[in-house]
């Protein structure tokens, strides 16, 4: 009963969020503009220089680039929250008798939604520079799952920073330092074949890596003449990445919880 | 009668800042307390102290006959808060706003719409009510955050600055909004920097400095506190200044207060307007020109002066959040 009441509460703040969308559609459009120029300058500047054996640069490309755009739609996380707390609205929602978690429940849930939103947006955009789905329907929808789920848990990590730093503007500057290495250390357009030492064991252990190859296995988006990395996760990049988002989860929904009492307490 | 919030030695520090210092407080069901301070007093961290948004470091305290601390939970259920910020979201409607307040103190969907719209007629917002906080004047937000604080129809009601940053066209306009509330019997506690303010509004007024109260009572009391009556009055030259001064020493009760520089003379007195003709006969005995006389009630200003040696607007120190 409580649980149910909790999330209900999650739900009234998620509708209040997505509210803003329809409201600010400026919103929208530059959360997308980005990655359909990302897209646009891999496909037609930088691609021409990237070769994969076997396949046309445009199928490897896109998973990446669903993996960057979700990662960087989960930052809206932070910066929501921490545009709320510089407000007197947490002061109103602490003084009702709703749940602790909801602000956060609510706000991540509608960054959820916005990244689906995105996603769907993304995948057209592929579609129009040349990217095809080779698997079956099922088997592409499990692809968006993912990179949804770990989407979602990233933005308790941003939720947990936005929280930390308390200014929309710091936050901008704050998770960027978070968000470049994990988005481009990886093999989100480039193969992590290709780095120097150092930086390929990172990429391989880049939890970025696991689920942008698992979209990309998913979506029949491989080369018949590439095989992963002989490395754990990305030797089952499906499995990793969901035990990716169970570690996120576990660290960050805490940490966030935490910040956010201590936060309002002040 | 009982006693809506009862505060006993609440301590909250910040660091080195003593924010609150043993705030003692009882606020009688029914009734509006002004809570009087400058910034920094300690009136936001007392507001936040008892609508739990804040754990004071000592002491307890009780509102609506709830432990603010172990009873917070069922307490929330039984309070509105307004704030000094107009705690309302930006891009949701006048509309949607209400309802979402009435949403997250589970009324109910039906309940929660009929509320809000309720409210929006009430504080003559129904024009606005479908169109985004956004392009609200500053007068429409304050009084849309205070519909979001009666939602519930709370027992007990806070608000922390309601006026503060408002115009005074705007400020006359909440204030009637105010008295129109409390007509209903609900136990209101509302902080203020304004003096005539708590004058206008309280039935008691709470004057309070370095995070404790310094004193307690009516307007009236207060007032009485500092003395009664005091006449008024300017002259032309220092000269006049000295032998007015001398004639109305006889009339005064206290210490009479001359400034040279202004040519004007404070004296203390008691007898309303009989000591005011008693005074222009002795003037115009002694010839002194009188530029202007008066008899003057003292203001919560002259009472805010007399118990804290400094005047409520002047105060160094940054508010206490």
């Amino acid at each position: 009963m409580k649980l149910l009441q909790a999330l209900a509460d999650g739900a009234v703040v998620a509708k209040r969020n997505l509210i803003k969308i329809k409201r600010v559609p400026d919103l929208l459009v530059f959360s997308t503009a980005a990655p359909i120029m990302f897209v646009l300058l891999f496909a037609y500047v930088f691609g021409g220089s990237i070769q994969i054996p076997g396949m046309d640069y445009r199928e490897f490309l896109m998973a990446g680039i669903f993996a960057q755009t979700v990662l960087f739609g989960a930052t809206i996380t932070g910066s929501g929250l921490a545009e709320d707390m510089t407000k007197g609205i947490i002061d109103r929602f602490r003084s009702l008798p709703m749940a602790r978690s909801a602000v956060l429940v609510g706000r991540t849930t509608s960054d959820l939604v916005n990244n689906a939103l995105v996603i769907v947006i993304m995948m057209i955009t592929g579609l129009i520079v040349g990217w095809r789905i080779h698997s079956s329907p099922l088997e592409a929808l499990a692809a968006v799952g993912i990179l949804l789920l770990f989407a979602y848990a990233f933005s308790w990590a941003m939720a947990w920073i936005g929280l930390l730093v308390r200014s929309p503007e710091v936050f901008n500057n704050a998770s960027f330092i978070f968000i470049f290495p994990i988005t481009y250390i990886a093999n989100t357009f480039v193969q992590s074949e290709n780095l120097p030492a150092g930086l390929r064991h990172v990429a391989e252990w880049n939890p970025v890596s696991a689920v942008t190859l698992a979209a990309r296995e998913l979506f029949g988006n491989t080369s018949p003449l590439q095989t992963p990395p002989d490395v754990w996760p990305l030797q089952h990049p499906v499995l990793a990445s969901l035990g990716w988002v169970v570690v996120f989860l576990l660290i960050f929904v805490p940490l966030a919880n935490y910040q956010y009492k201590r936060a309002v307490a002040r | 009668m009982t006693d809506a919030i009862v505060a006993e030695g609440l301590v909250k520090r910040y660091g080195s800042v003593v924010a609150l210092d043993g705030l003692d407080l009882t606020v009688p069901e029914g009734t509006i307390t002004g809570l009087l301070g400058p910034n920094g007093a300690g009136k936001t961290t007392a507001v936040r102290v008892f609508t739990t948004l804040l754990e004071a470091d000592e002491g307890s305290a009780r509102v609506a006959g709830l432990d603010v601390r172990k009873q917070a939970d069922e307490l929330r259920t039984k309070i509105g808060l307004s704030g000094q910020y107009a705690a309302v979201d930006d891009n949701l409607t006048g509309f949607e706003n209400l309802d979402m307040v009435g949403r997250l103190y589970h009324l109910g969907r039906a309940r929660s719409r009929e509320r809000a719209r309720e409210l929006l007629a009430r504080f003559d917002l129904e024009d606005a009510a479908d169109r985004p906080v956004k392009g609200y004047s500053g007068g429409m937000r304050r009084r849309l955050d205070l519909a979001g604080a009666l939602v519930a129809k709370p027992t007990v009601l806070f608000l922390d600055e309601p006026t503060t940053g408002l115009d005074p066209r705007s400020r006359l306009g909440m204030w009637d909004v105010i008295e129109e509330l409390v007509k209903g019997g609900t136990t209101l506690l509302l902080t203020t920097q304004y003096l005539e303010e708590a004058d206008r509004l309280a039935d008691q007024i709470a004057v309070i400095d370095h995070g404790r109260v310094i004193a307690e009572g009516t307007a009236d009391q207060l007032k009485d506190q500092v003395g009664g009556e005091r006449l008024e009055l300017s002259v032309a030259t220092s000269a006049e200044l000295s032998t007015a001064a001398g004639t109305l020493a006889g009339l005064a009760v206290g210490q009479i207060d001359a400034d040279d520089r202004q040519n004007h003379l404070t004296v203390p007195v008691t007898g309303g307007s009989s000591v005011l003709m008693e005074a222009i006969r002795r003037l115009d005995a002694e010839s002194v020109k009188v530029l202007d006389i008066g008899l003057r009630r003292p203001t919560l200003d002259d009472v805010f002066l007399a118990l804290t040696g400094h005047v409520a607007d002047d105060s160094a120190q940054g508010e206490q959040k």
